[in-house]
């Protein structure tokens, strides 16, 4: 009994200790992936929400249905009850917001302009000008044959590519990576929300959040030797990207299982979903999954049987990186059906 | 990539001046001592730059009639040397590299892009670079010394190598730099204009826009103008023979002599170099080699004396070997310029293993940078920086003794 009182303080001292890890870091997500890779306590939370009905009779997607799901995501992510309180603890009035959205793929296979509108419309609720937001990719040309909207002026939500503003003169560096950053990301952008597809990709595995940033440099094709590891990760590591990273939310109204990154419909399925996380490891390793199981479903080897699973992701996670995590157990799933 | 520094029109003169103060404060601690010398180095540097400021920037040379608005499609081509596979992928076949591409995306070089199953490339006659350069300037030694290069570049590289000098057009994509149309007819036409001998491929690296350079050297010799170019060696067998097989001199970069610093410096590999190199001797083309001797990665005299060796027993003592000294660049800015007396320890190195031409570069006024016969040891070209101060070679042979001294030394 006398024992009691030492054992319990210091179990007291480690419960906090534990608390206030876990506390620093589940209050952002980068953060919160940053330090957590050795304290089991630690999880990212991952949100999936689907809606079968989210097309149209058309296939298009439904605007308003968009919305709702969008909305959804987020409440259910960051467990608020309101939509307006999830964006509120993303953004603050007066910043300027970039979506880095991907429209590599064209009209066939980017990302739908309709889930940008309806985060520029929950954006502006937050207080959020509209003319400080940016909706933008790497190429003007590229977003329009996606379907958005191109806008460089006026009082409306800006979309144009980097092609309209350059990249930085200076490089950026940090590990195996020196590259020029656009000027969208730097003079445009002190949030950077994440718009990526889900695709597979022939060298990297797949391409998904992480990979997505590909688009902010200037130089994207040196980096894709040895299955773009540790490229990606180290992209993701330069502080002008890391600093402005809050969110990632994965368009997966269609997405792609073989053949990527170049869109090709007989590999193509409509998981009419959002995948969403302030981990952009623990969303990728999510996404990864789907495709795998997918995959499997359609009788096509894994990945790592073809020999290009996306190594990338525990480079991602190592503790060089820490940029969020990859092991399963500790990706905490939440899936949510609108349906 | 080459060493060589493209001159941007605007800056060429400060660019020059700059880099000459810092060559001769290396210089003069270890080869030009005293005053006299100094003065005459710098003459010499002014004299240098006063023939780069004579290179016509693009815009003064007039390449393209209309520079703006240029539209993408006219320097788009299909590629050579590549192979179409299922899927609408395609694997390039140009360099070792062999990157396999898939729809709508490019290759790493940057200026390659699959477009439904075609692979073309974006940079014929787009050049981002050009200037009337002394052939010296290459290095080009053993090549029609005193004359005058029309030297042109286009955008990307199918290397990465850390210390790139040029990295900004050589490490970007031919939409970020600006460009302009110079189809093969017209830059013949020019270098006729400007009485150059030669048109230098160079400043990036040439194989990725190997279709440009073998149209413009079909166009130059039917104006009789030579080409010669400035590679990293690092192509395949079938393109290194079809492209370079039109050049009449080529100069390698060898930029180390081990595999890991080629692949983590350079992102690429020895042996293709190699290969390409004993290849390019045993067509018979003038060959030149230039090693940058950079400080800690580079500059060992086991690595010395092994590249001089291997010279010597594959492609002869004969071929020049210089060796160029280095500054700091892109991502290896933490390291210092090489000390001079690294490249003299080099060039000794690479005399005791016998090699008859060894070069010093980029130090202005070493009295490395002359050719001396190796018979009787007098001096036969006189160099001062870019310029050639004194040439005595008669027929190919030293005017002293006669021995053959190897080169194309007269147009």
């Amino acid at each position: 009994m006398r024992q009691e009182p030492i054992t319990g303080r210091r179990r007291f001292l480690k419960n906090c200790l534990a608390s206030a890890v876990a506390v620093a870091a589940g209050d952002g997500i980068s953060h919160s992936a940053a330090g957590a890779q050795n304290l089991p306590l630690i999880r990212s939370r991952v949100v999936i929400a689907q809606d079968p009905q989210l097309r149209g009779s058309d296939s298009t997607v439904d605007s308003q249905r968009m919305l709702s799901l969008l909305d959804r995501t987020m409440e259910t992510l960051l467990r608020v009850s309101r939509p307006d309180e999830a964006w509120k603890k993303i953004v603050r009035p007066g910043q300027m917001v970039g979506l880095k959205v991907n429209a590599l793929g064209g009209r066939g296979f980017s990302g739908s302009p309709r889930l940008a509108e309806a985060i520029c419309e929950r954006l502006q609720q937050a207080g959020i000008r509209a003319a400080d937001i940016v909706i933008w990719d790497r190429d003007t040309d590229e977003l329009e044959r996606a379907g958005f909207h191109v806008c460089i002026a006026g009082n409306r939500v800006q979309c144009f590519g980097t092609d309209r503003m350059g990249y930085e003169d200076d490089l950026a560096t940090w590990g195996s990576v020196g590259s020029r950053l656009s000027k969208i990301l730097t003079q445009r952008c002190d949030v950077l929300i994440n718009v990526p597809v889900l695709k597979d990709h022939d060298g990297a595995g797949v391409t998904i959040a992480l990979k997505n940033m590909y688009g902010t440099i200037h130089n994207p094709n040196k980096y894709h030797p040895n299955g773009c590891d540790p490229y990606i990760a180290d992209v993701n590591m330069l502080p002008e990207i890391r600093s402005r990273m809050r969110l990632s939310i994965c368009d997966a109204t269609t997405a792609c299982y073989e053949g990527g990154p170049a869109y090709k419909p007989q590999y193509s399925w409509q998981p009419n979903a959002l995948l969403a996380s302030q981990d952009p490891v623990a969303l990728d390793t999510t996404g990864w999954q789907m495709i795998e199981r997918k995959r499997a479903e359609e009788g096509l080897k894994a990945l790592e049987a073809e020999e290009r699973a996306p190594r990338y992701l525990a480079t991602a996670a190592d503790p060089q990186h820490r940029l969020g995590i990859n092991d399963p157990q500790r990706i905490e799933r939440v899936e949510t059906d609108l349906a | 990539m080459s060493r060589e520094h493209y001159l941007q029109p605007d800056s060429s003169l400060a660019g020059a001046g700059f880099l000459d103060s810092e060559r001769f404060a290396s210089a003069g601690t270890s080869c030009l001592p005293d005053r006299r010398s100094f003065l005459r180095c710098a003459l010499c540097a002014g004299a240098a730059g006063t023939i780069s400021t004579m290179a016509h920037p693009l815009d003064a040379m007039s390449l393209s009639p209309a520079a703006q608005n240029q539209d993408d499609s006219q320097f788009t081509v299909e590629a050579r040397f590549y192979q179409k596979l299922p899927n609408r992928r395609i694997k390039c076949k140009l360099c070792p590299r062999e990157c396999s591409v898939g729809d709508r995306e490019r290759g790493y070089c940057g200026v390659r892009e699959n477009r439904g199953g075609t692979y073309y490339t974006l940079v014929h006659s787009r050049v981002c670079a050009a200037h009337i350069d002394p052939i010296e300037k290459k290095p080009f030694f053993h090549y029609l010394p005193g004359t005058l290069a029309l030297s042109l570049a286009t955008a990307g590289c199918n290397v990465n190598c850390k210390f790139c000098q040029n990295w900004d057009i050589s490490q970007v994509r031919p939409e970020q730099v600006p460009a302009d149309y110079a189809p093969p007819q017209r830059v013949a036409q020019l270098a006729t204009q400007y009485s150059c001998p030669t048109i230098a491929y160079t400043y990036s690296e040439p194989v990725i826009f190997i279709e440009y350079l073998m149209d413009t050297a079909d166009a130059g010799h039917a104006a009789g103008i030579r080409s010669i170019v400035v590679s990293n060696g690092y192509i395949q067998d079938e393109a290194l023979r079809a492209a370079y097989g039109k050049m009449d001199a080529v100069k390698i970069d060898l930029k180390s002599f081990s595999e890991s610093y080629y692949r983590q410096v350079v992102c690429g590999q020895l042996k293709p170099v190699l290969d390409s190199i004993v290849t390019l001797h045993k067509t018979g083309k003038w060959l030149e080699i230039v090693y940058l001797v950079v400080p800690t990665l580079n500059d060992g005299d086991a690595e010395f004396r092994g590249l001089a060796q291997w010279v010597r027993n594959n492609v002869g003592a004969d071929v020049p070997l210089h060796f160029s000294q280095f500054h700091p660049e892109y991502l290896l800015k933490n390291l210092p310029i090489t000390p001079v007396p690294t490249l003299e320890r080099a060039k000794q190195i690479a005399d005791a293993e016998g090699l008859h031409y060894v070069y010093i570069g980029n130090v202005p006024g070493h009295p490395a940078e002359s050719t001396y016969c190796p018979k009787c040891g007098h001096i036969l070209v006189q160099r001062m920086g870019l310029e050639v101060t004194q040439m005595l070679i008669r027929k190919g042979t030293c005017p002293y003794c006669g021995q053959l001294i190897p080169g194309v030394w007269h147009v």
